[in-house]
Formats: structure tokens, C-alpha cells, sequence
């Protein structure tokens, strides 16, 4: 490590540029709270001035308050839909062994490596053969199959140290198969289950174009900021809204990662047991 | 050792039973994934299917004729206007994913080799931006980029211009910037993971045997992270061809991609079978670039090593 740093001194550019690329990261998300407090309608330097109006004009807004209920109903819903379908899963591949696994985990992570427009127009063309009406339900099921491989890339790696042995003990001392999994498996992949929940819940409260088509009449937050962005009056109020939605979306990665990492130390430690 | 004492393998001697063990964990592991298999099936494979099946039909206002027929690939590759989109498209595509791995190579690098014990520290700052909003930091680069924006304004209150910079927003550049923000942890993460694999004995041994620091770097680290660069390729090529935000924020008339052409086949021009098979071109164009691509670092790597 000594002799890595020593060499490090030699090529201080590098450390720059990774500052440099973090400013680029970090820029435009910082950018929208301060222009939240900013006392004007343009997003202009220099600033002038401290204000939250844009804030006290959010709490009156019955249509965005409306969206943000959606948002909330749909977030809670398929968080908890492919938190499940993801233990499933998770748990499948990291406990069996079964001919066409690759296949089916390939299948399930795909929403990864496809463009989303074409997961969109085609959940967009099956509801819509199907005669079943766009509404709220059609975008949690949409998103569900797009946050899936998130939750299941958590949740495997959360369950992968886990060792069976120790199930196979409790049912060798008489646990029931629901008695183990809520003694034993339960209080080990907790973690990673709560880490998938948040991780998951994030990407849906974000998520814009399967909203966008597939929730008919119903906005969610974004697609309601979709709306929004048409009119150049209204976005110190999107500032406003936004900066919210990035300081719950922040709040909720950063309990994610900590429970994930609390997940990792635990299966290391159970792992780590004679 | 306990899993042998205690498991059922313990009880298992004879091959027939043990092929009966091997049967029913099978079972179990295809018992298992069922659900989310199966909600794949329903939700991801059969529309895509279906998408594939629209392609070869047609549509007469609202009734759907089932007749096969080519037509619609034909006015996907022929007609100027969709040409153009898929043209543009894939150079976006195909500039972002070269520039992001490109830009973030070094950074996964840095975390790497020089991250010392809070690596994961390093890699969550880096993926915090890129979960948040999508649509608030397309939104927040128009904020940056436009005519009366943080850049400009910015510049002419530093004194730097006079007057501000038309150029910056509403064409194909403003579009790849803000592309390769978005995409750039999900090009850092595969690369760290394979430079992770990477034995450093190989590197002190090419150093020993008289190999300088960027010598050794070529012919060691870098084919060795290949795989890493590779599926950091993919996965930001192939999701940005079909990007709709983006365009529609920041790229102006110049910046149209293919996603706004399939969209309006959906909407006002409400025909679907068009709109299909403008996604499958989407996908077979954007899939054969990749491999193309592929094959080319693949090749370029054996040359150097």
C-alpha cells in the first residue's frame, strides 16, 4: 500500500481528474435546491436572494399533492411486488442448482440491457390488446418487471454468503420450515430484503417513461413534472418539488447501503461461525 | 463440514438416489424462480413477442390486418426521416458509450488500485447521482446549458464572454453530455468489478522484467479488465438508443432520436404496427453496432498484448 501511494505522488493529475469528474457528477444535482431558495423565476447567476415561496406555493398544489399520493401508492406497491418476486428469485439462484437457470435469470435481468421506450411500447400494446384500461395499476405492474432486477441484484448478493448449514441445523433440531425462515433465515437477509424494499421504492418514485405511458389519467410525480416542464413560469416550483423528491430518494440509497452493508457483515459473520 | 454431517447428501450413498436428490433440488430451484420467471414471461417476453408479431402486420384506422407483410420495414429503412433517426441515434449511442467508459475507465481505475479501505465508500458517492430523478437532471443540464442559464450567465458574470453562448443547448452535443452523466456509474461499476479480478502479481512481474507504468498498464491491466469495458459498453450503448428524455429536454431539432418516432406511432399517429417495427429495427441495428464494436476492442486488445 506504501509503495502504491508513494507512486501515486508521482501522478497527482489523476486525483484531479477524479475530482473534476466528481464535480461533474454532482453539479446538476446540486443545482436544482440551490435555485430552489433562489428569489426568482429564472435560473440565472447571480443569485438574488433567499426565499422558500417556491416551497409554501408546493403545499396548495392539489394536483401535485394528488400525484405525490399516486406516487406513494404506486412506490409502496412495487417495492413490496418485486421485493418478493426478487427473494424468489434470489434466493433460486443462490440455493439451487437447476438446468435453464442461466436462461431464467437472463430473462429476469434483461429490463437492464434493453432500451426502456421499447419495455414501455410493448407493456403499452399488450394492456392495451388486452382491453384492459391504462390506470394505476398497469404502471405498477410495468415497473415491477423494471425494478425486479435491482431488487434481485440486492438481494443476491445479501443471501449469497449465507450459509445453509445453518437452516439444515434448525430443521435437524426440529424448526418447522416457516419457524427457520423466521429465525434463522429472516433475522440473517433482513437486511438486504429492507436494502431491496428502499433501493426499489427509489427507482419507482423516480421512474418517468413507463409511468408516462402506461398511467393513463393518473400522474405520478414525474410524469406530472413532465406536464410541468412546458411552461417556464412554473419551474422554481419543479425546483422546489424536485429538490424534495432528491433529498428522499438520497436519504432512502444511503439507508439502503448501510442495511446492505450490515447484510454483508452479518452473512460474513455467520459465515465466519465453526 | 456441518452441511455434509447434518444435510441430506449425508443420507444419500447409492448414484440412483442421489440422482433423485439432484431431481427434486432441481425441482426446487425451478419451484423457486417460478414467480419471477413467470411475471417475466407474462411482462417482458410475450409483449416483446407481440411487438415483434405487430411488426409484420398492418393497420387500416382502428382494425389490424393480420396479413404478413414487410411494408413497415420498408418504411423504416427507406423513408429519409426514419433513417436519419436511426443514423443519429446510433451515433449518440454509440459516442456516449465510447466517451463514458472512456471518462470513467480512469475513475474506476483510481477506486481501484488507489481507493484503500473505503472503496465502497467511493462507489456509493459515485451511484448516488445516478439514482436520482432521471427526468430532474435532464432538467437540471437544460437549467445548466440554456441561453439564460447557470453556464452562460455564470461565464458573463465572471467576465469570460460577453454575450451568451447559443451553441450550448438544443443540439446532439447538449445530448451527449447529459447522456453520459446519466450513464456514467453504471460504466464505472463493471470496469471496477473486473480491475477488482485482476492479480497485481502479473503487474510487479511485467514491472520486474523491465516493463514501464503505461507499458505494463497496456499489456496487463487493461486486457485484463476487458470483460469489464466490454459490459460497461453494453449496458450504456444499448439502453441510450432508445432514450426519450433527453432528446425531448435538450436536443432541439437537431437532437431527435428514434424513441420520439416510435413514441408519435403510439400517440398521434397512432399506428402500431409502424411504431413496432420501428423498436425492432431499434433493437437489431443497436444489437449488431454492439457486436461490431465488441468484436473491434477485442481485436485491438490482441494486437496490443
Amino acid at each position: 500500500m506504501s509503495l502504491l501511494t508513494q507512486r501515486l505522488r508521482f501522478i497527482p493529475f489523476l486525483p484531479i481528474y477524479v475530482a473534476l469528474y466528481f464535480l461533474f457528477l454532482y453539479l446538476p444535482i446540486l443545482l436544482l435546491p440551490i435555485f430552489s431558495f433562489n428569489n426568482a423565476a429564472t435560473t440565472t447567476f447571480p443569485l438574488a436572494g433567499f426565499t422558500t415561496k417556491w416551497y409554501a406555493s408546493l403545499s396548495g398544489n392539489s394536483v401535485m399533492l394528488e400525484a405525490a399520493w399516486n406516487s406513494l401508492i404506486v412506490g409502496l406497491s412495487v417495492s413490496l411486488l418485486s421485493t418478493i418476486l426478487g427473494i424468489c428469485a434470489a434466493r433460486a439462484i443462490t440455493r439451487h442448482r437447476f438446468r435453464g437457470q442461466r436462461a431464467a435469470a437472463g430473462l429476469i435481468m434483461a429490463p437492464l440491457f434493453l432500451p426502456e421506450i421499447i419495455v414501455a411500447v410493448s407493456l403499452l400494446m399488450i394492456v392495451l390488446a388486452m382491453g384492459v384500461e391504462l390506470s394505476l395499476v398497469t404502471v405498477i405492474l410495468g415497473q415491477t418487471v423494471f425494478c425486479v432486477p435491482y431488487a434481485m441484484s440486492v438481494l443476491v448478493s445479501g443471501f449469497e454468503g449465507f450459509d445453509r448449514s445453518l437452516e439444515e441445523a434448525s430443521y435437524d433440531l426440529g424448526e418447522t420450515a416457516i419457524g427457520t425462515f423466521r429465525r434463522v433465515t429472516l433475522p440473517v437477509v433482513a437486511p438486504a430484503i429492507v436494502s431491496s424494499l428502499l433501493v426499489t421504492f427509489t427507482i419507482s418514485l423516480d421512474e418517468f417513461i413507463l409511468a408516462f405511458f402506461l398511467s393513463g389519467t393518473e400522474p405520478t410525480l414525474p410524469v406530472y413534472i413532465w406536464g410541468q416542464l412546458r411552461f417556464a413560469a412554473k419551474l422554481p416550483g419543479v425546483l422546489a418539488l424536485g429538490t424534495i423528491m432528491l433529498v428522499v430518494s438520497i436519504l432512502m440509497l444511503t439507508l439502503a447501503e448501510i442495511l446492505r452493508r450490515r447484510a454483508e457483515r452479518r452473512t460474513q459473520l455467520a459465515h465466519a461461525l465453526p | 463440514m456441518t452441511a455434509a454431517a447434518f444435510g441430506p447428501i449425508a443420507e444419500t450413498s447409492s448414484p440412483s438416489r442421489r440422482r433423485a436428490w439432484m431431481r427434486s433440488e432441481e425441482a426446487r430451484g425451478l419451484a423457486m424462480i417460478s414467480p419471477t420467471f413467470l411475471y417475466a414471461l407474462a411482462l417482458l417476453f410475450l409483449p416483446v413477442l407481440i411487438v415483434i408479431a405487430y411488426s409484420f402486420w398492418t393497420q387500416n384506422y382502428l382494425e389490424i390486418d393480420r396479413t404478413f407483410t414487410l411494408e413497415n420495414y420498408r418504411q423504416a429503412l427507406t423513408e429519409p426521416i426514419y433513417r436519419d433517426l436511426f443514423v443519429r441515434s446510433l451515433w449518440i449511442s454509440l459516442t456516449v458509450s465510447v466517451v463514458t467508459v472512456v471518462f470513467s475507465y480512469p475513475v474506476a481505475w483510481f477506486i481501484s488500485f488507489h481507493g484503500g479501505v473505503h472503496k465502497n465508500l467511493w462507489l456509493f458517492l459515485i451511484t448516488v447521482p445516478c439514482w436520482t430523478s432521471y427526468l430532474l437532471r435532464v432538467m437540471s443540464w437544460k437549467v445548466i446549458l440554456g441561453y439564460g442559464g447557470v453556464m452562460n450567465t455564470g461565464l458573463i458574470s465572471m467576465g469570460l464572454i460577453d454575450k451568451p453562448v447559443t451553441s450550448l443547448l438544443y443540439n446532439s452535443n447538449a445530448v451527449v453530455i447529459t447522456l453520459v452523466h446519466s450513464w456514467a456509474a453504471f460504466a464505472i461499476l463493471p470496469i471496477y468489478v473486473s480491475l477488482q479480478k485482476v492479480d497485481r502479481t502479473l503487474i510487479e512481474a511485467a514491472r520486474d522484467l523491465g516493463d514501464n507504468r503505461i507499458k505494463a498498464f497496456f499489456r496487463i491491466t487493461l486486457p485484463l479488465s476487458l470483460p469489464g469495458v466490454i459490459s460497461a459498453f453494453l449496458i450504456v450503448m444499448i439502453p441510450t438508443v432508445g432514450d426519450y428524455v433527453t432528446p425531448r429536454l435538450v436536443g432541439g431539432k437537431d437532437g431527435v432520436m428514434i424513441a420520439t418516432a416510435i413514441q408519435a406511432q403510439f400517440g398521434k399517429a397512432a399506428n402500431w404496427p409502424l411504431g413496432a417495427a420501428l423498436s425492432v429495427t431499434t433493437m437489431v441495428l443497436v444489437s449488431l453496432s454492439a457486436a461490431a464494436v465488441v468484436l473491434a476492442l477485442k481485436f485491438a486488445i490482441r494486437r496490443i498484448k
